[in-house]
């Protein structure tokens, strides 16, 4: 009796463990069954796609499968069945395939609305008109899709610092081609635009500060509708950002000049991709000023840059006369906190100046340096008021010191006629 | 303005009977040998805690304590307030010259034996000043709440914490709770400013008392000497003669004073930030350094127990030998007094190599 | 054994007198001098600076004269400017002037009822929140109170 019992229990017992391990091993895996992965996550490249790659993606995350880009049948473990072209099987889908591909469900509102309400249905419609969409068109193999910026199976969302479309690896990802001189032969366009990027303020913020704010390649050309902006055009896209000196740029003699010129606005003095800070010296006939590009020495334009440049010149130099005395009063024993606070507000104004010069008008700027310099003298004074305390401190001890002198020659001797009798 | 003098004169005199106190003065006598310049160092430091009550008060009148507050009025004082510089600088470098000062008074009381019978209480009290002094110099240094305090005081309230059994309950008591915050900046100033000078005016009352109850002692070279010969005995009367040099070392000691706070002005430093790391190389006041470079140099383990531990203990044990050294000072079983100079020699010249060893080290 | 007292006066003793009498000045001089050397700075010390200190946390940022709604005046908060608004009569904002982004002196723009920042284009809201351009934070919020004529501003008190 008791054996029997036993055995069904052991027997009872396995079967119920084989059973939940059976159902158990489908529902541990993902959430739907992806035949195609479970044998193309064990194959060497370039048929091989791992889980981990796999699991990163966007579209896998939204529970898609291998099935919505290729086709074919994912449920099924015959490879057969599964890559049947009866079940819709695409096989390898060829680059000049990757827009309509992608476009079939990007460009449906009413499908991506499911995923995200907010996300835009255009990319298709911009690309059509980007120079990459254009070449496509016209059947160009080697021309940006959708994929080569994207990724394919890693593809992850751009908010996703790893994504090749993240802020920060915006450019990396444009010079795959962009920087590739024997890729870009056949187009006749520089590829110096990266390593010229590279040296600029903006690539500093974007890609060593993190500051995602900062521009990169798609700010200023645009991403799905990717095209150099025109030169009427290139200050729009600054005076994005940089506001008042578009602003100033506009009301200055150098916005007709140049348009008559056929000069693009900004780029002619800082560059398009290889914007360096400003400094002081681009402005006037020095060697490295920019001004020197189209003035002669003594010509209107020309005197109005060397007023300018000796404008600034002269604040900049004020604050740092200012900064030395007070960094020496400090040194002194001297408490001049407050004076440097407020030579924030110098610097601020030499800041402003700065950004003045951008009209282009000498007496204009005159306002603002003017206005520097009055703080640059307040602090000076301040310095100077601070190394004034501090030899009225030296002349007070002295006074004191020889009171105290008196008064202790005065007790020795006093002491000593006490003492004599 | 003679026969208004004499006037109070006499209407005090005839309630007070000045006459019989200035009788007394009058026979207030200070013997005179080659070690008598040495008895001025116990008035120096009476004066320049006097000068520390004086500016301490002022400082008082702007002076606010609190975590918020405390920075930006030392900062006022120093800026805004006039001669609030003069008085501030005047009261930490005075502070530093008063505990400089009660050492080398205690040094040389201790070296001219004027510790014996029947002194043993004025010596204990004096120790106990010391130990006052060095209170004041700790609790103050906190109050301008800059960096350098606040670390210096974390890191000397931490090591009173490894005492065993009663370490931890010191450190909330300093600290008013577990962490250095505005508690403790409070605390620290009701030691300051009232606990410690309530304590320091009934000790050195009772200190000054006991000097004049007892008078002036002799080293015993000088009185052996004066014992076989008397006609070698001189003496000169406190009042004016010695008062009137005290007097001229005290202005001395007053022209040293500005003069430092003038080239030197105390600096402010920085803010103290409770979440900033603590600066490198952090170290207390001088007056600390020695026990601070001992506890450093110490082994982890010594003898099998945690060694700042010990090194801890074996201060506390300095302490309680500084305290009864007129007690320990006998002649049965055998003479100790060489064995106390001794002692003192070795630690003067540890706690001055020590000192500067932790002035230089990183 | 010295007595201790003066020479009486009168006495003449070759040239002492004079040279006691010199010496006496001399003291008393030195005295004089030396005390009033003492003095001097510590009555000073004693009358108070005309400006009250009132600590890093509160500031008097204008008077109420000097605004009208929809306007702003940028005033000092300790090291740090700060901007106090009037948005609509007799109601206040005050938050800290310094750009989230990288650091400029931020301005109010009636015309936008808004907070710009001119040097790349950052805009805030009333309450500070960065609404658009660059700055990645809000700025600093503080609390104003009204006393009398004057508008003091203070940072925001932790419960």
């Amino acid at each position: 009796m008791n054996n029997h019992r036993t055995v069904t229990v052991v027997v009872g017992s396995i079967a119920m463990l084989l059973t939940v391990t059976a159902c158990g091993a489908p529902v541990a895996a993902a959430q739907t069954k992806n035949s195609c992965l479970d044998c193309h996550s064990s194959l060497p490249e370039p048929l091989g796609v791992s889980v981990e790659i796999f699991s990163q993606n966007i579209h896998a995350q939204k529970g898609l499968t291998c099935v919505a880009c290729h086709g074919g049948d994912a449920t099924s473990d015959d490879p057969e069945k599964a890559m049947s072209r009866a079940a819709g099987w695409k096989g390898k889908i060829e680059r000049k395939q990757v827009p309509e591909l992608c476009a079939s469900c990007h460009s449906n509102a009413d499908l991506m609305k499911k995923y995200n309400p907010s996300l835009r249905v255009d990319q298709f419609q911009e690309y059509k008109t980007s120079v990459h969409g254009q070449l496509w068109a016209k059947g160009d193999n080697k021309v940006a899709v959708c994929t080569d910026c994207h990724g394919v199976h890693d593809l992850r969302a751009p908010s996703d610092p790893r994504s090749s479309v993240h802020p920060t690896n915006i450019a990396t990802t444009c010079a795959h081609c962009h920087a590739d001189a024997e890729y870009m032969r056949p187009y006749g366009i520089k590829t110096d635009q990266f390593a010229n990027y590279e040296k600029s303020v903006h690539h500093e913020a974007m890609v060593v500060r993190g500051d995602l704010s900062a521009p990169t390649c798609t700010t200023c050309h645009g991403n799905h509708g990717a095209a150099p902006p025109g030169v009427a055009s290139v200050t729009n896209v600054c005076s994005n950002c940089h506001v008042f000196q578009a602003q100033l740029f506009d009301t200055s003699p150098h916005k007709a000049a140049f348009s008559a010129a056929g000069l693009p606005g900004c780029v002619t003095c800082h560059s398009n991709h290889d914007i360096r800070h400003p400094t002081d010296e681009m402005i006037g006939m020095g060697q490295k000023a920019v001004c020197m590009q189209c003035h002669l020495d003594g010509d209107a334009g020309a005197k109005q840059a060397v007023a300018m440049s000796d404008q600034l010149t002269n604040l900049a130099s004020a604050i740092a006369a200012s900064e030395e005395l007070l960094n020496h009063a400090q040194r002194q024993g001297m408490e001049v906190s407050q004076a440097m606070q407020q030579q924030e507000q110098a610097r601020d104004a030499l800041l402003k100046a700065r950004v003045a010069v951008h009209a282009f008008n000498d007496s204009q700027l005159k306002r603002d340096t003017d206005a520097g310099l009055v703080i640059a003298r307040q602090t000076h004074i301040a310095g100077e008021k601070a190394m004034e305390e501090w030899r009225f401190r030296r002349v007070g001890l002295g006074v004191s010191v020889f009171a105290i002198a008196l008064a202790v020659l005065g007790l020795g001797l006093y002491i000593k006629n006490l003492e004599q009798k | 303005m003679a026969s208004l003098a004499t006037g109070i004169r006499g209407w005090l005199d005839e309630r007070f009977h000045l006459d019989d106190l200035k009788a007394l003065a009058q026979k207030k006598k200070v013997p005179l040998h080659r070690y008598s310049y040495w008895y001025f160092l116990g008035g120096m430091t009476l004066f320049l805690f006097g000068v520390q009550v004086l500016t301490g008060a002022l400082l008082l009148l702007y002076y606010r304590p609190g975590a918020d507050e405390a920075f930006e009025s030392v900062q006022f004082i120093m800026t805004q307030v006039q001669f609030g510089w003069l008085i501030r600088s005047v009261h930490s470098w005075s502070a530093n010259l008063l505990v400089f000062m009660a050492f080398a008074h205690l040094f040389s009381v201790l070296f001219l034996k004027s510790y014996r019978k029947p002194r043993e209480l004025t010596w204990v009290t004096g120790i106990l000043l010391l130990f006052l002094m060095l209170g004041f110099g700790f609790s103050g240094y906190l109050l301008p709440w800059n960096t350098l305090s606040y670390f210096a005081t974390k890191v000397g309230t931490d090591i009173p914490a490894q005492i065993p059994l009663i370490g931890h309950p010191i450190l909330v008591f300093l600290r008013g709770g577990e962490d250095i915050t505005g508690s403790t900046l409070t605390r620290m100033f009701g030691f300051h400013v009232a606990i410690l000078p309530a304590i320091a005016t009934f000790l050195i009352a009772l200190h000054v008392g006991l000097i004049q109850w007892f008078g002036m002692s002799l080293p015993p070279s000088v009185e052996a000497e004066w014992h076989v010969d008397p006609g070698k005995k001189k003496e000169i009367r406190f009042f004016p003669n010695f008062a009137l040099r005290e007097l001229m070392a005290w202005y001395v000691a007053l022209g040293l004073l500005g003069a430092l706070a003038a080239l030197f002005p105390w600096g402010l430093g920085v803010k103290a930030d409770p979440f900033a790391p603590a600066p490198a190389g952090i170290k207390p006041e001088w007056y600390f350094l020695f026990m601070f470079q001992t506890l450093k140099l110490i082994p982890a383990k010594l003898l099998g127990m945690d060694g700042e531990m010990l090194g801890i203990l074996a201060f506390g044990l300095v302490g309680a030998a500084a305290l009864l050294v007129p007690f320990l000072d006998r002649d049965k079983p055998f003479r100790t007094r060489r064995w106390i100079t001794g002692f003192a020699c070795v630690f003067l010249g540890y706690m001055a190599a020590m000192t500067v060893y932790g002035w230089v080290a990183k | 054994m010295s007595s201790g007292s003066v020479a009486e006066a009168g006495e003449m003793q070759d040239g002492k007198v004079p040279r006691r009498h010199f010496v006496n000045i001399l003291l008393g001089t030195g005295l004089l001098a030396s005390a009033a050397s003492f003095l001097y700075p510590i009555l000073k010390y004693l009358v108070p600076p005309k400006l009250p200190d009132l600590g890093s946390n509160t500031v008097l940022a204008a008077k109420v004269a000097d605004l009208k709604p929809n306007t702003a005046k940028l005033f000092r908060f300790s090291t740090r400017p700060g901007l106090l608004i009037e948005i609509a009569a007799g109601e206040y904002r005050a938050m800290s002037a310094t750009c989230t982004h990288l650091g400029c002196t931020v301005q109010y723009r009636p015309d936008l009822r808004e907070i710009w920042c001119a040097c790349h284009n950052g805009m805030y809201d009333l309450n500070g929140r960065n609404i658009s351009g660059p700055p990645p934070r809000p700025l600093e919020a503080f609390d104003v109170q009204v006393r009398g004529d004057d508008i003091y501003v203070r940072r925001k008190q932790e419960a």
